[in-house]
């Protein structure tokens, strides 16, 4: 296998486990992006949407997921496969329920401080799937046409 | 990533942010601004054009240090937002809550 063939590979798909540290989402999602060269058709869903919600799940995975637990691990898994990037963030706490988070948008929660992270990754992503548990999410990003934040930027 | 706070016209702060301002430097960004509203500092400008992208927990320290500068009866204003970040204050209708100019020196005028 060439260098070339064996880097398409590597690009294909990365498997992190990563340390329940805040401090090190921005380098590991930076990395991720590089990583992603494939996807220049792409750019600016991957540049800015895929960042913030790539970021939004890890905190949420160490903040939420494994209470800030400095012994705990958070496993991140990115595939490009079959026209689409897909990230899926699985922390080591008990899950939760997605559907109780409230809208951030309402006017008695627009002054709350918290609350939007779920909410970025909704509008951000094409789709967001939990697993049964809620310890595990996925996000997705379609590599053709145009997807929600298109669409949002340019109404 | 950085925050450089200075006051470079009369009694105006200016916080530029550099990089991002993600959940990984947000309380350094707090505490530099509630530094400057405890020493008697009133009116302040958080300005983006040299900010790559900001997550939730970003957006939420702002809304907290907004509602601690009104809490003084101090002004916070933001500037030159580009048209991703301006997307995330119109998605999360935090546009409705900050006053956003399109440029630092708009952002300085009549505060």
């Amino acid at each position: 296998m060439s260098p070339e063939e064996a880097a398409e590979l590597i690009d294909r798909e990365l498997i992190f486990e990563l340390p329940n540290d805040l401090q090190c989402i921005e380098d590991a999602v930076e990395f991720v992006v590089s990583r992603c060269s494939t996807c220049q058709d792409v750019a600016r869903k991957l540049r800015f949407n895929f960042r913030v919600s790539l970021v939004e799940a890890l905190s949420n995975a160490m903040i939420y997921g494994n209470g800030r637990d400095p012994a705990k691990r958070v496993r991140l898994e990115v595939r490009l496969r079959s026209g689409r990037l897909t990230a899926r963030v699985t922390d080591q706490g008990r899950g939760f329920n997605p559907l109780r988070v409230p809208d951030p948008t309402t006017p008695e929660n627009l002054l709350e401080e918290g609350g939007r992270g779920l909410f970025l990754m909704r509008k951000l992503m094409d789709e967001v799937h939990y697993n049964d548990r809620g310890n595990s999410v996925t996000l997705i990003l379609h590599l053709a046409g145009s997807g929600p934040f298109q669409d949002q930027a340019t109404a | 990533m950085a925050f450089d706070v200075k006051r470079e016209t009369g009694e105006v702060v200016i916080v530029d942010v550099e990089g991002q301002l993600i959940v990984g430097n947000r309380q350094e960004l707090k505490q530099a601004v509630l530094a400057e509203l405890e020493g008697g500092a009133r009116k302040f400008l958080v300005d983006f054009t040299n900010t790559g992208y900001i997550d939730s927990s970003g957006l939420g320290v702002l809304v907290s240090l907004s509602k601690k500068i009104r809490e003084q009866e101090g002004e916070l204003r933001l500037s030159s937002l580009n048209e991703d970040l301006r997307t995330l204050f119109e998605l999360t209708k935090l546009d409705t809550l900050f006053r956003i100019a399109d440029s630092r020196e708009e952002g300085l005028q009549d505060f």
